[in-house]
């Protein structure tokens, strides 16, 4: 029995975002982090290793320097580690959707945990897609999971608070923000992590064919300058803002 | 090109975003068809202008949220251009439509063209993308991006009873904890200062909260002054930094550490009743004058919305 956790490196949330020659320019990134709704997914994945569920392998795909964030991982108790080294920058949803589901039946992880959505892409169609490609039950929006017996309990957002769920293997659950605390690596764990072999492949080597980018990506632009703020005198203009929230600046 | 669009719903009804979704599918030009999770909404969607055909999908299936079995009934009935809310719901259950057809999906698009051209914020809205999808394909839509269509259509009904196997099961419903949403979590927050005279004045503010589910946050003049206002509703440099879509300062001098916990945020509306606050620097949007004036109109104004 193998859990999979599938983490991704982005861009820092902290980290400025440089644009040039109409794309983000990756060179320029001060810092690259595990993106922030993964770490939560981690953190769940090894406490369903502790509790018994299984093996907890960490997955990605991305260029060379994110093997770092996977050796991370390992520091807190992954057991092992599969790196599909390529660039994603310009796939879209179907292309590493099939590379990261043939990852997971390499891997044969029957219950995986990922992000709601990446930092980057800021989507949240990964999971629910890969959940549809090898056929597991999907749970999104969840901020825990627990297992009990041969089947799991998670919690996740409803449109009235939260709701508790339960399914079988296979199944994805899909993370957002969780209240429990992220644990950090100790010296020991970090001294492991360094002995441990990271299984680097390619999307070749798995078998996936993931043909063009059908979504092509015609440029990268930083947002707008905001216009000069407007000030109003007198409690009759508060309905003027409150209809230029919504007309002007459409955020309510 | 036919247009298929995955109904909001909320309640037995239908969420008003949906108009919206007929309204930028309206602006493509093409056939556009409804389909109405569980049934729910499908009379509301009969009369948005513009729709064709709705389908009231009535399976078993639909009495629970389940992503992989809705997707399952509704793929054969989404047709060329599949359109969604970028809601939770709707973007999951975009992506298992997507993938159940073959076709890749774009999420949370802010603005779209009949050459399917779309934009997009990524990277946490520091990037603007632009791109063009192929079709057929699937895109979700960003809430009050896209104007409503108007009512006064007549829509024919068709209803179809398909159901599939459930896997996810909902054992309990918990409601709504009556504590707060996190300030770094919300998508709008309105933060109290000083200027809020008395702890108590926060109920104001939470109030106005209430009406558009925003979180409520305070400056650190509010939190070292009074017991009641906790650390965690702090923002600023030494208290959260937020980046919500619209923030709203009341009774906030807005100095420098304030202003670096919020000045990110997409919107900033500030209500102060000192026409010289520094806030108004940063404010897009700035009301001179008191809380005890501006925040009982703006309740009532946000209220009507
Ligand atoms: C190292 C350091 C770190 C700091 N970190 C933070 C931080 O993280 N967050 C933070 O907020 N501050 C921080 N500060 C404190 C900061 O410098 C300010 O003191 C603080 O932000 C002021 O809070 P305030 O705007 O609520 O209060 P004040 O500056 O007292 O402003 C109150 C405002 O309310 C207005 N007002 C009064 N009555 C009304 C009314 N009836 N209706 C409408 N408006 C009214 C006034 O015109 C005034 O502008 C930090 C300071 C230091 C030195
Ligand atoms: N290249 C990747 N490598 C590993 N996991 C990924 C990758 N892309 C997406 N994911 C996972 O899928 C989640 C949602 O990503 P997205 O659909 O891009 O918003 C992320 O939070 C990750 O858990």
């Amino acid at each position: 029995m193998t859990i999979a956790v599938l983490l991704k490196q982005v861009p820092d949330t902290t980290a400025k975002i440089a644009v040039s020659g109409g794309r983000v320019d990756q060179a320029s990134v001060a810092k690259w982090s595990t993106s922030p709704y993964d770490e939560y997914a981690l953190e769940y994945a090894l406490q369903l290793k502790e509790a018994g569920a299984g093996d907890l392998v960490a997955i990605t795909c991305g260029p060379d320097r994110a093997a770092k964030m996977l050796t991370d991982a390992a520091a807190v108790g992954v057991d092992s580690m599969l790196h599909v080294v390529a660039d994603t920058t310009e796939m879209d949803s179907k292309q590493i959707q099939s590379i990261l589901a043939a990852a997971i039946k390499h891997c044969g992880a029957d219950v995986i945990l990922c992000g709601k959505q990446a930092a980057d892409t800021n989507s949240g169609s990964t999971g629910p897609g890969i959940a549809s490609i090898i056929d597991a039950a999907c749970v999104g929006m969840v901020s825990e999971v627990l297992v009990e017996g041969d089947s799991f309990s998670a919690l996740r957002a409803s449109s009235s608070g939260n709701e508790r769920v339960s399914v079988s293997r296979p199944c994805l659950f899909a993370f957002d923000k969780a209240s429990t605390e992220l644990r950090r690596p100790n010296v020991k764990g970090i001294m492991m992590a360094k002995r441990k072999v990271i299984e680097t492949v390619s999307a070749m080597d798995l078998g996936v064919d993931m043909g063009e980018s059908q979504v092509i990506i015609e440029s990268h632009d930083s947002p707008p300058e905001k216009p000069p703020g407007q000030k109003f005198e007198g409690v009759d203009s508060v309905q003027t803002v409150v209809l230029k929230l919504r007309e002007e600046a459409n955020v309510i | 090109m036919e247009i298929t669009i995955i109904a909001e719903t909320s309640g037995e009804g239908i969420h008003p975003v949906t108009e919206q979704l007929v309204g930028a599918a309206s602006s493509l030009g093409g056939e556009i068809t409804v389909l109405c999770p569980g049934g729910r909404g499908s009379d509301d969607a009969s009369v948005i202008s513009g729709v064709s055909k709705v389908i009231s999908l009535q399976g078993d299936c639909f009495s629970s949220f389940d992503s992989g079995s809705w997707s399952t009934v509704m793929a054969p009935f989404s047709k060329g251009m599949v359109i969604a809310s970028s809601s939770p719901t709707g973007r999951e259950l975009g992506a298992q439509i997507a993938s159940k057809i073959g076709v890749p999906i774009v999420q949370d698009v802010t603005g779209i063209e009949p050459d399917n051209k779309v934009t997009r914020s990524v990277y946490s809205g520091k990037v603007v993308e632009t791109s063009s999808l192929p079709s057929p394909c699937v895109v979700t839509l960003r809430q009050n991006a896209f104007e409503g269509a108007s009512g006064g259509g007549s829509a024919e009904v068709v209803v179809v009873d398909n159901s599939s196997e459930v896997s996810v099961s909902v054992r309990e419903a918990i409601a709504k904890a009556g504590e707060r949403m996190d300030v770094s979590d919300a998508e709008i927050v309105i933060s109290g200062g000083r200027g809020m005279g008395d702890p108590s004045n926060f109920s104001h503010l939470n109030e106005v909260a209430d009406v558009i589910g925003a979180a409520v946050g305070a400056s650190r003049a509010a939190v070292d002054s009074w017991d009641e206002i906790p650390h965690s509703m702090q923002v600023g440099q030494t208290g959260k930094t937020v980046n919500p879509t619209l923030y709203i300062a009341v009774g906030i001098s807005g100095a420098i550490q304030h202003l670096a916990g919020m000045r990110s945020s997409k919107y900033i509306v500030a209500i102060n009743k000192d026409p010289d606050a520094p806030i108004f620097g940063v404010a897009d949007y700035g009301i001179v004058a008191t809380w005890e004036e501006a925040l009982p109109v703006l309740k009532e104004e946000l209220s009507k919305l």
